[in-house]
């Protein structure tokens, strides 16, 4: 089998990179920065798994049922199955490399996070993300001494090069000297979500600019769920982006409450979900603050309170959050709350994979956040780094399993001197121009009035002057999402419409964008049904 | 807030350095040297003091919390992130320049792969099944925060890109690898460490207290030493 390719070296790319060269299989994984800079280190709460080391009965099935719920019965059932069957697998063998969880008596301790009722949430104090990464970065250098991984940072992803509708291979820009070369072989993407359609304005990193899923886009790739966008109910604005204030922060007791205009603290949403009450999914939580915080009288903003938390919780479980918050906002949690706001945290759309992240395109596969894989309407606190590693796993498998057979391709890389279209950035003016028509019609609250509006402001953008390919593509990926928006006529997980406020079951469907000609068209696809062998999985 | 940014630039490995100097203007009093990076690479109609354009400065930034180590640079003369460098705190002119210890790519980006290549020299992994348990938990925890940034190595006297000894980024990643080795492991890892860490240090220090991921270093030598020179039993990190 030749090489396989693997654009992003965050969690996903990591996990593919190491299942395939645990099989013996060879890699080539590129990064734009070395994965000590991947989003994935931001990470902060923790992994789901039902371990049940908590006493609690926690089953599989329980994890299945909330992740499902969770995400407004949108995702693919059977995709949920394999992931939440994993999952306890997948801790284990963090645990393997030596991640330190908090323990206790040589048992993983898990903690409560939002839209689930059981601790099922393994941890390592509030840098779960970093601290996880620095394990799977070594286990990784094992392989690219032995060879089989060749790692490329500083490299970017320019194009996939597609034959007969068969994707064979990528185009790599080397960012350090410019050179351009192509890699034969399948490609797994692994490129993050799509933070840089909104640059400043959500709490990723800066590499996960949005280009590659706006190219492979262009390129014929279909989307799901585009219009779906999580906001984090707890973020704090710092100088060029948002900062997360992690679940855990409520999972471990902190308390949401708005200042009624009578003076008093108004803890809605214990009010509100007496069960779930602060843990309820992200949705409910930001779309509620959003709310409160019109409400007539009510006042200024939404605190989160960690005041009552013990002592033995800031040393030990939180301690990374209290130092940040002290550092940004001159503001010690221990002793005053802290004003939050929705932020933009996950993208649960992306590109279009089927439960084996295959993509539309034959040797095209897809994980981690770049892909509509596993979180339907909205994902749970704790199912990201699951998600990415379970996803890049499972990728690599499809591979390994026979799914694509590569035959006569080219070991070495070729390198090449033509013009390439797709080596052109974009105009840092206009990508926030674009952001800017987006925010005004993909926020909280959403309407068919701010939607048709935003997607003529994007046309009229359009018409202005010529743009490049890369700019091009943006223009489209933004119409997908605005589009998948405007015809979902219902409100389900992180799309809210005002105009249409209820769930409606005939859009309990997959939103499709595909580019036919030019255009942007918007489909619903049935969603699979849960296969009779993965009924039984307690 | 108005803040002359002094650069030394560079257009490419092989072309020769030049300053420049630009006045950036802004409202925002947590403005960091990142910020500023970021905005006038935004506008691109930046002009410097002798009204030339500035066009990109290149840079390397990615979480702009201080939790990746992608835009180290010297700032003021100190190898620090510039994404946790407030300007009001640096005075009226900010001197930026690229890490001296790693070769310029462009502007104030280093090649700092020798970091992970020396990582690779250290074999720095598990070769079987381990598990960070209580007692060696907190250094495992304080090892794994370290961003690869390449500050401290800016700093130390004994390391050079190349040398044999391969300073504090790989000694604290070492410590966690030390810590939980298996048995039939510990030979190859303590002998690696004393050769490319504990031999080559000249124990200056210089690397203590200049971490932005603030780790306790002195807390994981201390550890590993006992483990790999001493063949003593661990202690706990804080």
């Amino acid at each position: 089998m030749s090489r396989i390719n693997i654009i992003g070296a965050g969690l996903a790319g990591l996990s593919a990179a190491i299942t395939l060269a645990e099989s013996g299989t060879e890699c080539n994984l590129f990064s734009l920065q070395p994965s000590e800079r991947a989003q994935s280190v931001l990470a902060e709460g923790g992994i789901n798994g039902a371990l049940n080391t908590m006493g609690e009965d926690d089953t599989v099935a329980e994890h299945y049922n909330d992740t499902l719920r969770g995400g407004v019965f949108m995702a693919d059932p059977n995709a949920v199955h394999n992931l939440t069957s994993g999952a306890p697998g997948i801790i284990r063998w963090l645990e393997g490399l030596g991640v330190p969880f908090n323990m206790s008596g040589g048992e993983l301790i898990l903690r409560n996070f939002g839209g689930q009722k059981k601790k099922r949430t393994a941890y390592a104090r509030s840098s779960t993300g970093k601290i996880i990464m620095s394990a799977v970065i070594d286990e990784a250098r094992k392989y690219e001494v032995s060879g089989l991984i060749r790692r490329y940072p500083h490299h970017e992803f320019l194009r996939l090069i597609i034959k007969d509708g068969e994707c064979v291979g990528v185009r790599i820009r080397d960012c350090y000297n410019g050179r351009i070369a192509d890699f034969s072989g399948p490609v797994i993407l692994c490129s993050g979500g799509m933070n840089g359609v909104f640059p400043g304005k959500t709490t990723g990193t800066t590499q996960n600019s949005g280009d590659v899923t706006a190219t492979v886009f262009a390129q014929g790739s279909l989307l799901g769920n585009p219009e779906m966008v999580q906001y984090h109910p707890t973020t704090i604005g710092i100088s060029g982006k948002r900062c997360l204030v992690t679940e855990a922060a409520r999972g471990e007791g902190g308390r949401l409450w708005i200042m009624r205009k009578s003076d008093e603290p108004w803890y809605f949403m214990e009010e509100k979900y007496p069960e779930l009450k602060n843990l309820m999914p992200r949705d409910v939580v930001a779309r509620e603050m959003f709310f409160v915080r019109r409400q007539e009288d009510c006042v200024g903003e939404v605190y989160l309170d960690m005041t009552e938390l013990p002592e033995d919780t800031w040393k030990n479980k939180l301690s990374d959050l209290r130092e940040e918050l002290i550092k940004y906002l001159d503001i010690d949690p221990k002793y005053a709350p802290v004003p939050v706001h929705e932020g933009i945290h996950y993208f649960m759309g992306g590109i279009d994979t089927d439960e084996l992240h295959r993509t539309n395109i034959r040797g095209l596969y897809a994980a981690g956040e770049c892909t509509c894989q596993y979180h339907g309407a909205n994902r749970l606190g704790g199912n990201s780094m699951l998600g990415a590693l379970f996803g890049g796993k499972k990728a690599a498998h499809t591979i390994l399993s026979g799914d694509y057979e590569t035959i006569g391709c080219d070991d070495e890389p070729r390198y090449i001197d033509e013009y390439e279209p797709f080596a052109q950035e974009a105009s840092p003016e206009l990508v926030e121009r674009i952001s800017n028509i987006l925010l005004s019609g993909l926020g909280i609250v959403r309407s068919e009035e701010m939607l048709t509006k935003a997607l003529s402001k994007l046309s009229a953008l359009e018409k202005e002057r010529e743009y490049n390919q890369r700019e091009l593509n943006r223009f489209r990926l933004a119409q997908a999402m605005l589009r998948g928006a405007l015809e979902r006529r219902e409100s389900r997980g992180a799309h809210y419409r005002e105009d249409y406020p209820e769930r409606d079951e005939r859009f309990r469907r997959a939103t499709v964008a595909q580019l036919k000609g030019g255009e942007v068209c918007i489909s619903f696809r049935e969603l699979p049904e849960r296969r009779a062998e993965n009924e039984d999985n307690t | 807030m108005k803040i002359t940014l002094d650069l030394l630039r560079r257009e490419s490995a092989h072309s020769k350095p030049y300053r420049q100097k630009i006045v950036f203007e802004t409202n925002d009093g947590n403005a960091t040297v990142a910020t500023a990076l970021t905005q006038i690479n935004a506008s691109r109609s930046y002009l410097d003091t002798d009204c030339r354009p500035v066009g990109e400065v290149r840079w390397e930034c990615s979480c702009l919390q201080k939790k990746c180590g992608a835009c180290a640079m010297l700032i003021n003369g100190t190898p620090r992130l510039a994404c946790d460098s407030k300007l009001r705190e640096l005075g009226d002119t900010v001197k930026l320049e690229p890490l001296k210890k790693f070769p310029v790519i462009a502007d104030l980006i280093v090649d700092r792969s020798i970091m992970l290549e020396n990582l690779k020299t250290m074999r720095l992994w598990f070769n079987e099944r381990t598990k960070a348990d209580e007692t060696i938990g907190a250094i495992a925890y304080e090892a794994s925060r370290c961003l690869q940034c390449g500050c401290c190595l800016e700093v130390c006297p004994n390391f050079y890109c190349g040398s044999d000894f391969l300073g504090t980024a790989a000694i604290v990643p070492a410590s966690r690898i030390i810590a939980a080795a298996p048995d039939e492991q510990k030979k190859e890892i303590f002998r690696e460490y004393k050769r490319h860490s504990y031999e080559g240090c000249g124990k200056s220090l210089a690397c203590r207290n200049i971490c932005p991921a603030g780790i306790d270093i002195d807390s994981l030598l201390v550890n590993s030493n006992a483990a790999a020179i001493w063949k003593r039993k661990r202690r706990k990190a804080k």
